[in-house]
């Protein structure tokens, strides 16, 4: 049985059995298609559990500054302010109060422009802020020197 | 005259071609295949899905600087995974849109940025009207990124949220081609694809999507749809919501109130 078509067979089919090995220790155990079938969830299921791990930033929960920041917490929900969230201006409060300066506060005049600079949209709710001219309206200083910014109440400035 | 040598070694190399992709094949069962898909996905108890309220954004793109943050994305790379859309449609029917920076610093101009360094000056009395569009990944419940996708790197999780594996990907872009929605992008850090997975790490723990936390004025919201108690479903059972391209047939999972033809 000595045949010039054999041997290089048998080469083939090692090779092809080393690629079989080789993928069968690279493909984790986990991948497969799992419960949205074979179109759309042909996956590695561990990934699922890697991104609910990723880290969170962001409190988005007032509630949870109440207890140490009590005056600004409470002049804050009064004011014409209350809607917009500490961490909006403050950043993200996750690992606050562990290392407060870590906690920057945003007095730049574009924070406070984001909702203030004048649009003339009636079919939006921007309709419903007052803006002020970024040009006209006092620059070159932030708006935090004259207007508080937990309480903006125009009566009553700062 | 080919030696017995050529020949050999040139029937190992194609030979070999051959066989390397044969051997990645799996033999799948067609019944597996048919079982798998539609009853499975009803059994959920979970589907997320995105509620966008346009009346009610003002365009302040508060959204979109504490997606950044939270999800790790260059801050000042000009990728997001949520951006938010301005269009003025003029008197005279001209229709304006852009998202500078996808609006991470919201709209500080009324020029239109029109791209190519030119603006657009438009006057008060000239616009009809004018409104912006939050944007972010549409959780497709058939998402025409994972049909694409060569390698089992992109996919649908048990609640309908489409993630990308950052270990399994390989950067192909055949995903953020495929998207009709242009929400994928190349991660500048990792060089793999991204996109929006509707905070994955934070709804699994009870909280609200970095986006709709930061809302000031309610424009977004997440809910689980499967949850007839939910206040999204509530509202998507009573009043009137569109979604965009519907034309795709990729069904979207992110409704809007508000839409308007204007809007693509
Ligand atoms: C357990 C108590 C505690 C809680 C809860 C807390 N903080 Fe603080 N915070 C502190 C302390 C302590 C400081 C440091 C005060 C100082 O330096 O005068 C501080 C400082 C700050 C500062 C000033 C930082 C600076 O650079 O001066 C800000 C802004 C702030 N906190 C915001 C928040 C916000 C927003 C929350 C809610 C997400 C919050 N804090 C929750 C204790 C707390
Ligand atoms: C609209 C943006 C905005 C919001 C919302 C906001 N802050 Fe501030 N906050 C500022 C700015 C700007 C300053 C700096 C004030 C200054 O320079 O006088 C500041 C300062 C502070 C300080 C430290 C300086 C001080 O005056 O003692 C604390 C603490 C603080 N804020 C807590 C809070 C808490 C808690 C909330 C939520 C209940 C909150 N802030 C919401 C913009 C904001
Ligand atoms: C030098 C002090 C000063 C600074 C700085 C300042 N303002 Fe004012 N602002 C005022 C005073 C005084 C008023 C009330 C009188 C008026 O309408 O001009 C006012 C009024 C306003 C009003 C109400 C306008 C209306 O139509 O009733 C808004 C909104 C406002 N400011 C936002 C801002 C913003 C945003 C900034 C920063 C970009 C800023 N201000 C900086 C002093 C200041
Ligand atoms: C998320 C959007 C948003 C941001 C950011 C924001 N504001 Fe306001 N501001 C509002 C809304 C909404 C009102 C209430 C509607 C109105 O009075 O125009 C308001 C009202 C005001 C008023 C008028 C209050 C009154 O009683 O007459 C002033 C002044 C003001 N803001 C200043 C600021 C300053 C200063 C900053 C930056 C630290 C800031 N705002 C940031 C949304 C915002």
């Amino acid at each position: 049985m000595k045949s010039h078509v054999f041997r290089p067979l048998l080469v083939v089919i090692g090779l092809v059995v080393i690629v079989l090995i080789a993928r069968f220790f690279y493909v984790p155990s986990d991948f497969g298609s799992h419960e949205k079938g074979y179109m759309y969830g042909w996956h590695r299921k561990g990934n699922e559990d890697e991104w609910k791990a990723f880290k969170v930033k962001y409190q988005f929960n007032n509630e949870y500054c109440k207890d140490c920041h009590s005056d600004k917490y409470e002049t804050l929900a009064r004011s014409p302010h209350a809607v917009i969230n500490c961490e909006n201006c403050h950043g993200p409060a996750m690992e606050h109060p562990s290392d407060p300066a870590k906690l920057k506060i945003d007095k730049s005049r574009e924070q406070c422009l984001r909702c203030h600079y004048p649009l003339p949209y009636p079919t939006s709710g921007r309709a419903n802020i007052r803006g002020v001219d970024p040009e006209k309206h006092n620059p070159g200083v932030e708006c935090s020197m004259c207007h508080n910014p937990h309480k903006p109440n125009l009566r009553g400035m700062k | 005259m080919i030696t017995r040598r050529d020949l050999l070694k040139k029937f190992v190399k194609t030979a070999t071609g051959v066989m390397i992709p044969l051997a990645a094949f799996e033999i799948i069962d067609p019944k597996k295949l048919f079982a798998d898909k539609p009853f499975k996905t009803d059994e959920a108890k979970v589907r997320w899905v995105f509620l966008v309220d346009t009346y009610k954004c003002v365009g302040c793109g508060l959204c979109v600087k504490a997606c950044k943050t939270e999800n790790e994305i260059p801050y000042d790379a000009n990728v997001t995974r949520t951006w938010v859309e301005r269009y003025v449609v003029t008197k005279n029917g001209n229709i304006y849109a852009d998202t500078p920076k996808g609006a991470r610093d919201g709209f500080t101009t009324n020029r239109i940025d029109l791209g190519m360094g030119k603006k657009q000056d438009i006057k008060k009395e000239d616009i009809k009207k004018a409104f912006f569009v939050p944007k972010l990944c549409n959780q497709c419940d058939n998402p025409s990124c994972v049909q694409v996708c060569p390698v089992g790197a992109t996919y649908q999780a048990p609640d309908g949220v489409v993630l990308v594996d950052r270990k399994w990907c390989i950067g192909c872009g055949y995903c953020i081609m495929a998207c009709p929605y242009g929400v994928r992008f190349f991660h500048p850090k990792y060089h793999v694809a991204e996109k929006c997975n509707f905070c994955y790490h934070r709804i699994n723990k009870g909280m609200k999507t970095a986006c709709v936390g930061a809302c000031p004025f309610g424009a977004r919201m997440i809910g689980n749809i499967k949850d007839p108690g939910d206040p999204v479903t509530k509202i998507l059972m009573t009043e009137r919501v569109g979604v965009l391209k519907e034309e795709y047939g990729t069904k979207p999972q992110v409704y809007y109130i508000g839409l308007d033809k204007e809007v693509r």
